[in-house]
């Protein structure tokens, strides 16, 4: 186990160099980025010349690259074209969006795995077909939808909610967007599950410990529900890195100040630091969660072992 | 029965998480007499020579109080802290600072607080954005060189001479520079600015009507009344909250929701929906912006005699009008000149300066494109940056005009730009393909500043590099010429020569636009697009 851990750690390196070397050139391609910070008119050449100066912008592509992983290292981000570190974007930010994270992981597996389990004990009956048809429309109309729909719905119409998340971005005014976020993944968790578990109720175990007389909640619960847990558990794994990286459009509908902000006004204002040192932490939560996925495989299921 | 148990388990967590979630919010819950705004980030630091963008000139107008202010309603420049400014010669001025006028931390506001600053804003190693607005003034070539490092601290033509007075030595004849002094750049700065930097940019200290009370980078900004403030000018109201937004769109929908009490840019998409929605609450009023195409006159097709035929042709083939009503809902005025409303008749805004070659005649157009040997290429390409605005709509419909004045499906396009940044790149590499989007909104209200940086040859914001030595001449004759009624009208005559050439294609002056909630009245906007705050008077 403990050689396996090191063994992916190991790993992890030159994916991350990869990854970074990868949105450090993609940033740069995107061009000059002076000439957006004056306006609609031309930086004074000798402002500009200066201003790339202190961003090193005019050392070569591999310098800027080497000096900018030299500093991450040391655990400086580098400074966003407004004068505010990098790392102080990301204290403001990360909290914000794993806070929204936790809220639409929670929905993902209270609400998905338990419409899952419903369903996959009941196929073919009307819940089963009833929360079918539900996810496909789900599935089928776009965040921004549900999203303005909701916004409109509960925070104008009925005024249930504050149509937007104030600056603290508590977990409760987090609710509505968390939902929002979730509702495309909760709809193909429910399938998964859904699907895992009408495979399983038939196999041998289930029926031994059906015929043991074991109590029907611990059927489910402790026999089929765990081991169909799988493909769920790993698709909430990758899921987690997408849901902090892509909630741009969410968070830009309920006004939340996460990384999906940042990360779009970065790229708006071609600010290399601040994209560059947000996907880098993306990077490092995806893989860690990738880890952490392929290590609850052995805790879910007692004959997967590692060496 | 136990689905349908866990089902009913379900929504009733989900109904109290809902409730939990509606007392969590419950409107602004602000102090009384306080009014929320909404912000957007302002992109560069907030130093008043360093904003050069309506989100932070926002707040430095709040903060700051300059020699002079410019009269919100009609744009004329009055004395605010300046007790006189004289000169015999347009270019030696002696300003008298008004006694009695004191930082909100106390400090006196001196002659020398005004030459710290204006040093600071044009030298070179500060970096800031606006450091331009000092290039009249003598000395400036050494501070701020346009090659290499900076060779002096302090600019040679200001002279502080008492502690009240100061002078000014400009490198050219500028009559009219004492009213651009009302401009943000031009704001006296405190010790604290040059002392304490870092602590300052996080709360900024000024001698204006407000005080900031917190702020936090990128979320909001609380700015209280002054009550110490010994301007004319007093807050009416106890503050101001500035809330950022992430979406222009989610600040509207706070604001219907009673959330925000008022949002000064009503975004396009809900141009349609904001009269049954606010009612009287919508002020639509004209802000000094111009929107132009502009060409790439370095370009030899562009620039060959005859190429102003085309380009006169181009004009005439839009509606404006149709365009101004369909896809901006009359927020935009079509332009008959290359100024602004706001300047006023006496400013020098003459409608109907440009004459037909602004008027929409399909006929007319396709003769003169002709004439003038057809479209270079036989194709027009209109860059615009593809993510702000509504450049899209406005490009299309605009296309769609001259294609069919012109009677040819292919004679004009669009041509996106992903980012702005990029976007002004491709403009500074003077790599522009055809005519391009080109918008101004005025740094002061004078006729001459929306001439000089977009015309004179080789001015800061003249992108598409038109030179023309007549109007170089008749512009610096106007800016000798000390009466200031004969200089608007060399402003007027130089504008003839633009319209002539037809250097650029005026498109539309753009209003300012906010929506506020019930309990605010006396909100306006200024010239600037900027709600004038301290007037707003709340319940």
């Amino acid at each position: 186990m403990g050689r396996y851990v090191i063994r992916r750690l190991l790993q992890m390196i030159p994916v991350f160099l990869g990854a970074t070397l990868l949105i450090f050139l993609m940033v740069n391609v995107m061009g000059d980025p002076i000439a957006g910070l004056c306006g609609e008119r031309q930086c004074d050449p000798a402002t500009a010349a200066q201003l790339r100066r202190e961003f090193g912008l005019d050392k070569p592509l591999w310098q800027q690259y080497a000096t900018y992983m030299g500093n991450v290292f040391t655990g400086d981000f580098g400074t966003a074209f407004n004068g505010q570190p990098v790392t102080e974007l990301m204290g403001t930010a990360f909290p914000v969006t794993v806070r929204l994270t936790v809220v639409a992981v929670l929905f993902e597996v209270v609400i998905g795995i338990a419409l899952g389990v419903i369903t996959g004990m009941r196929r073919g009956r009307p819940v089963d077909t009833s929360v079918l048809l539900l996810t496909l429309v789900v599935i089928s109309v776009p965040t921004f939808v549900t999203g303005l729909l909701l916004q409109l719905l509960l925070g104008v119409q009925w005024g249930w909610v504050r149509p937007s998340v104030s600056y603290q971005a508590a977990l409760g005014e987090l609710i509505v967007p968390g939902l929002v976020l979730a509702s495309v993944s909760l709809a193909y968790v429910t399938r998964l599950t859904r699907t895992s578990i009408a495979e399983n109720r038939r196999s041998d175990y289930v029926r031994t410990a059906v015929a043991k007389g074991l109590p029907r909640r611990r059927v489910i619960l402790r026999h089929l529900l765990r081991n169909s847990l799988i493909p769920v558990v790993t698709f909430i794994g990758t899921d987690i890195g997408a849901l902090m990286g892509g909630a741009i459009v969410t968070e830009r509908i309920f006004n939340i100040h996460g990384v999906g902000y940042q990360l779009y006004q970065g790229i708006l204002r071609h600010n290399t630091q601040t994209v560059v040192g947000f996907v880098t932490v993306l990077v490092l939560v995806f893989l860690v969660a990738n880890l952490l996925v392929d290590l609850l495989y052995a805790v879910l299921d007692p004959r997967i072992r590692y060496a | 029965m136990r689905g349908a148990r866990h089902a009913r388990w379900a929504a009733a967590a989900m109904a109290a998480a809902l409730s939990a979630a509606a007392c969590g919010g419950g409107g602004g819950g602000t102090a009384p007499g306080v009014l929320s705004s909404s912000w957007s980030d302002p992109p560069n630091p907030l130093e008043p020579a360093n904003t050069n963008e309506v989100q932070g000139g926002k707040v430095l107008d709040m903060l700051f109080r300059g020699l002079k202010r410019y009269n919100p309603r009609t744009g004329a420049a009055e004395n605010m802290l300046a007790e006189k400014i004289e000169t015999t010669d347009s270019q030696n001025f002696t300003v008298t600072v008004k006694d009695g006028w004191t930082f909100s931390d106390g400090e006196p506001v001196t002659a020398k607080s005004f030459v710290d600053a204006w040093n600071y804003g044009a030298g070179l190693r500060n970096n800031q954005r606006n450091a331009y607005f000092f290039g009249y003034i003598d000395g400036y070539d050494k501070v701020h060189p346009e090659t290499g490092s900076q060779r002096a601290d302090t600019l040679s033509g200001l002279r502080v001479t008492g502690p009240r007075t100061f002078t000014i030595r400009l490198s050219q004849k500028f009559s009219t520079f004492p009213d651009t002094l009302g401009y943000v750049a031009f704001a006296p700065l405190p010790r604290a600015f040059f002392d304490h930097h870092g602590d300052w940019l996080k709360k900024p200290v000024g001698n204006g009507p407000y005080l900031v009370k917190s702020y936090t980078r990128g979320f909001m900004m609380s700015l209280r009344k002054w009550e110490g403030y010994p301007g004319p000018d007093g807050a009416q109201n106890n503050g101001v909250d500035l809330q950022v937004y992430t979406d222009g769109n989610t600040a509207y929908t706070d604001l219907l929701a009673g959330n925000l009490d008022l949002v000064d840019d009503v975004p396009a998409a809900q141009l349609k929906n904001v009269k049954a929605d606010l009612g009287g609450r919508y002020i639509n009023t004209p802000a000094g912006i111009i929107q132009t195409l502009a060409f790439p006159f370095y370009d030899p097709r562009w620039n060959k005699p005859g190429a102003e035929k085309v380009r006169t042709g181009l004009s005439m083939a839009i509606n404006r009008k149709q365009i101004t009503h369909r896809i901006f809902h009359d927020t935009r005025t079509p332009a008959s000149d290359w100024t602004s409303p706001v300047l006023g008749v006496d400013g020098g805004f003459q409608e109907g300066l440009c004459g037909s070659a602004c008027t929409y005649d399909p006929v007319r157009a396709r003769k003169l494109v002709q004439e003038g040997g057809g479209l270079p290429g036989g194709q027009v390409r209109i860059a615009y940056n593809a993510d702000a605005g509504s450049h899209r709509e406005w490009v299309d419909a605009l296309c769609n005009s001259i294609n069919r004045a012109l009677g040819d499906d292919k004679a004009c396009v669009g041509n996106p730009v992903g980012t702005f940044a990029d976007f002004r790149n491709q403009i500074g590499r003077h790599k522009m393909p055809g005519p391009f989007r080109a918008g101004w909104q005025m740094d002061y209200p004078l006729i001459q500043n929306f001439l000089q940086p977009l015309y004179y040859t080789r001015a800061s914001s003249n992108d598409g590099q038109w030179s023309d030595k007549d109007f170089d001449r008749l512009v610096d004759r106007a800016n000798a010429e000390s009466d200031k009624a004969r200089a608007v009208r060399l402003f007027q005559d130089a504008e003839k020569v633009v319209r002539d050439n037809m250097a650029a294609i005026p498109l539309w002056y753009q209003n300012g636009s906010a929506g506020y909630a019930q309990r605010l009245t006396h909100v306006a906007l200024n010239p600037f697009s900027v709600p004038v705050y301290n007037e707003i008077r709340v319940g």
